[in-house]
C-alpha cells in the first residue's frame, strides 16, 4: 500500500512550560523537541500494516521550518521510505490553513492511506486529519484506536465513552489515530544512520489563509498544597465530612 | 534527564537520536528487571539479542562488518545509557565491543574479521578479554599464561586468566598469552580461541558483592590446541591489549556518567516527594548541597568525556587523555551513588532503589580497566616524565 503519514514536530510533554514575551506563545528556549506521541502511533501503524501486506511506501510529511527535518528523519529511522517537508517559517495555529497546505500536497499522490495523529499534543485542535481529509474528498475516520485493511477495504475500532464503535470504510480512507493502537518502536542504531542516506525532499508550503490565531495564552492556576488531616482509620469521619462540606465530592 | 548546561546543543541530530534510542531500550528492558538480577545474582541474559537487535555491539566499527558505523561520541552515548541502567550489563557490552571485536578487527586478518564481527555484532557470537590473571593484574606484562608453537603450525595454550567478564556466557575467548618460551612481553599474542575447545575451562566466580548481574569468571587453559588461524597476525607486544582496553575504557568514561546520572535523578525526585519535618528534604540546605555537588560534577565529566570523544574521532587522543577521563568519571561516580544513597536514607539501601546498586557496581568500575591508582601513575608518568613503574 502507499501510506503518507502527517507527523508534527512538538515539545516534549514533559517539560516545564513557560510563556513567550509575546504572550501568545510558549518560550522555546531549551525545550526538547520531537515527533509528537499521536503522530508516532500513526507511523508504527504505517509501518506495521506495510510490513504485514508485503511490498509498500511509507511516505511521511511534516510542514514547518527546517528544525523539522529532524523529525522527519525520525520517522525515516523508524522505517518510512521518504520525507518531504512543506517549508514555511512558521506553523500557523489554523489547522485548515495547514490542511489546504497538506491537501494541496496529497492530492493525485496515489495514496491507499493517509494517517494523522488524533491531535497534536502543542495545540490540541485536532482539526488538520479531518480537514485534510475534506479537501481531498476522502472518506475519513477519527481517533481509530485498531485499524485493519483487507481487499481494499478497512475497518477501525474507535473508543465512545463506555462502547467500542466499529465502523467500515473503503480505500482511499484518511484515518486519524488515538493512543493505545500500537507501541512505536524505537529506531534502530543501524536504521539512524540509514535515514540520512533516504530521500527528504523540501517544497514550499501553499497553506490557506489563517483566520484564527492565539490572542493570549495563561499557564494553569498553580495546585493549592496538600493537608494532611490525621492518621488511619481515626482520620476517616474527618475525611468524609471534608469530601462532602468542602471537596463536595460526596 | 536533566541537561542543565544544555550539552545537547553539543550533539549532533544522530548522536541525540542514538541516545534516545538505547534510553528508551534500557527503559524498556533493563530497567524493570534489574534490580531483581542483581539480588539474584543473574546476568540477563534475554537482553543480549534485544541488545544486537538494537546494534549496540561494537557500533563505532564500520558496516561493512554488520556494525552500525557510529562515530565515538554516539559509541560513548550507548555506554553512557546502558551504564544508566546497569554497569554489568554495560560491561557486557563493552566487553563485546571494545575487548572482543575491537582486537579482532585491529589485529585480525580480513578472514576473522569476516567469520566473527558479523555475527558478533548479530549477538550469535559472544566474546570475552583475557589477559588478566590470577597473579597479574596491574602488572599485566608479568603474565604466565604461555602459547608454544607447534610443527605443524598449530599452538598449544596453558595458563589462567581471571575477573572475566562474560567468561561463562562466551563462546569465544580473545586471550593473551606470551609465546614460545619467551617471558618478555614483546612476546604477548592475541588468540582467538573457542571457549569449547579441550582442556577450555570457565568457573564462575562467587561470592560478588558488586557487578552481580554480570557473568564474571576464571578461564583454565590446560594443553588447548588451537589452529594456526586463531592467531590474530596483527596483534604483536603488551601494547596490542593496551590499545582494546584504551578503547574500553574510552567507554567506560562514558558509563560512568550514566551511573552517575541514574543516581542524581533518583536522589533529586526522592528529594522532592520525602517528606521529613512537615516538607519535602529538598529544600533542606544539606540536600541542596548534595544535590548541587553531583549536578556540578556530572556536568564536568559530560564534558571531559564529549571533548574526548571528539579528540576520538579526530584521531588525535591519547591513552594518557584516555586515563584521565576514566580516573576522574569513575571516581565521581562512586562519590554521586555514595551520596545518593545516603540522600535515600534508609530505603537508599534497597534493590528497590539504583543508587547502592550502582555504588556496588561502580566499586569495580573503579578497580578495573586499569585501578584508579594506576592512571594516577599513568597521569604522573604524563606530567613529570618519571615513571613510577620501574
Amino acid at each position: 500500500m502507499k501510506i503518507a503519514v502527517c507527523i508534527k514536530r512538538t515539545p516534549d510533554s514533559e517539560s516545564r512550560f513557560r510563556i513567550g514575551s509575546s504572550g501568545t506563545a510558549i518560550d522555546e528556549t531549551g525545550l526538547k523537541f520531537d515527533i509528537d506521541d499521536f503522530a508516532s502511533y500513526a507511523v508504527e501503524v504505517a509501518l506495521q500494516l506495510n510490513e504485514k501486506q508485503g511490498p509498500g511506501e511509507t511516505v511521511v510529511y511534516a510542514i514547518g521550518p527546517d528544525s523539522v527535518q529532524e523529525t522527519l528523519r525520525k520517522a525515516m529511522s523508524m522505517g518510512a521510505d521518504r520525507a518531504v517537508q512543506l517549508k514555511t517559517d512558521a506553523v500557523p495555529y489554523d489547522g485548515l490553513a495547514v490542511a489546504k497546505a497538506l491537501a494541496a500536497e496529497l492530492k493525485g499522490g496515489g495514496f491507499d492511506l493517509i494517517l494523522f495523529g488524533k491531535h497534536a499534543f502543542d495545540t490540541s485542535g485536532g482539526i488538520v486529519g479531518t480537514a485534510t481529509a475534506q479537501l481531498l474528498g476522502l472518506a475519513c475516520v477519527t481517533a481509530a484506536s485498531k485499524l485493519d485493511i483487507a481487499n481494499g477495504r478497512g475497518t477501525a475500532r474507535r473508543e465512545l465513552e463506555g462502547a467500542g464503535e466499529i465502523v467500515e470504510f473503503a480505500l482511499p480512507a484518511a484515518i486519524t489515530i488515538d493512543e493505545g493502537i500500537a507501541r512505536p518502536r524505537y529506531p534502530s542504531l543501524k536504521n539512524i544512520m540509514a535515514a540520512k542516506k533516504k530521500p527528504l525532499e523540501t517544497k514550499p508550503a501553499q497553506l490557506g489563509p489563517a483566520r484564527v490565531r492565539v490572542k493570549s495564552l495563561e499557564l494553569p492556576p498553580d495546585r493549592p498544597p496538600g493537608r494532611i488531616i490525621g492518621e488511619g482509620v481515626a482520620a476517616v469521619p474527618e475525611l468524609v465530612r471534608l469530601l462532602h462540606t468542602e471537596a463536595k465530592v460526596l | 534527564m536533566l541537561d542543565f548546561f544544555n550539552i545537547d546543543s553539543l550533539l549532533s541530530e544522530e548522536e541525540r537520536a542514538v541516545r534516545a534510542s538505547v534510553r528508551a531500550f534500557v527503559d524498556e528492558h533493563v530497567l524493570p528487571v534489574i534490580g531483581k538480577c542483581y539480588v539474584e545474582g543473574r546476568f540477563p541474559r534475554e537482553i543480549v539479542p534485544k541488545m544486537a537487535e538494537l546494534g549496540v555491539y561494537g557500533a563505532n566499527l564500520p558496516e561493512e562488518y554488520g556494525c552500525a558505523g557510529l562515530n565515538n561520541v554516539a559509541y560513548g552515548l550507548i555506554m553512557q545509557e546502558l551504564e544508566r541502567g546497569d554497569s554489568g550489563v554495560r560491561s557486557f557490552a563493552s566487553v563485546q565491543g571494545a575487548l572482543a571485536m575491537y582486537p579482532i578487527y585491529a589485529f585480525g586478518s580480513e578472514e576473522q574479521r569476516k567469520k566473527y564481527l558479523p555475527k558478533m555484532a548479530a549477538g550469535e557470537i559472544i566474546g570475552c578479554f583475557g589477559l588478566t590473571e590470577p597473579d597479574y593484574g596491574s602488572n599485566p606484562s608479568g603474565m604466565i599464561t604461555m602459547a608454544r608453537e607447534q610443527k605443524d603450525g598449530t599452538w598449544l595454550l596453558n595458563g589462567a586468566k581471571m575477573w572475566i567478564t562474560n567468561g561463562s556466557t562466551a563462546q569465544i575467548a580473545v586471550v593473551w598469552a606470551k609465546t614460545n618460551g619467551d617471558t618478555s612481553d614483546s612476546s604477548i599474542r592475541g588468540f582467538v580461541v573457542p571457549t569449547n575447545s579441550n582442556g577450555f575451562k570457565a568457573k564462575d566466580q562467587k561470592g560478588k558483592l558488586s557487578l552481580r548481574a554480570s557473568d564474571t569468571s576464571e578461564l583454565v587453559f590446560q594443553d588447548v590446541c588451537l589452529p594456526a588461524d586463531a592467531l590474530l597476525p596483527k596483534s604483536g607486544g603488551l601494547k596490542s591489549p593496551l590499545m582494546c582496553l584504551t578503547q574500553a575504557r574510552y567507554g567506560i568514561s562514558w558509563g560512568a556518567i550514566g551511573a552517575a546520572m541514574a543516581c542524581f535523578e533518583e536522589a533529586l525526585s526522592y528529594s522532592k516527594t520525602r517528606i521529613m519535618f512537615d516538607r519535602p528534604i529538598g529544600g533542606f540546605q544539606i540536600q541542596q548541597e548534595r544535590l548541587a555537588d553531583m549536578l556540578t560534577e556530572i556536568v564536568k565529566a559530560q564534558l571531559v568525556s564529549l571533548h574526548l570523544g571528539r579528540l576520538k574521532d579526530a584521531g588525535t587522543f591519547t591513552p594518557q587523555q584516555v586515563s584521565l577521563a576514566k580516573r576522574n568519571n569513575v571516581s565521581m561516580a562512586t562519590d554521586v551513588a555514595r551520596e545518593a544513597r545516603r540522600l535515600l536514607g534508609a530505603n537508599g539501601i534497597l534493590a528497590e532503589y539504583s543508587a547502592m546498586r550502582h555504588m556496588e557496581n561502580l566499586e569495580s568500575v573503579y578497580t578495573y580497566e586499569g585501578t584508579h591508582d594506576v592512571h594516577s601513575l599513568v597521569l604522573g608518568q604524563a606530567v613529570t616524565g618519571l615513571n613510577a613503574f620501574k
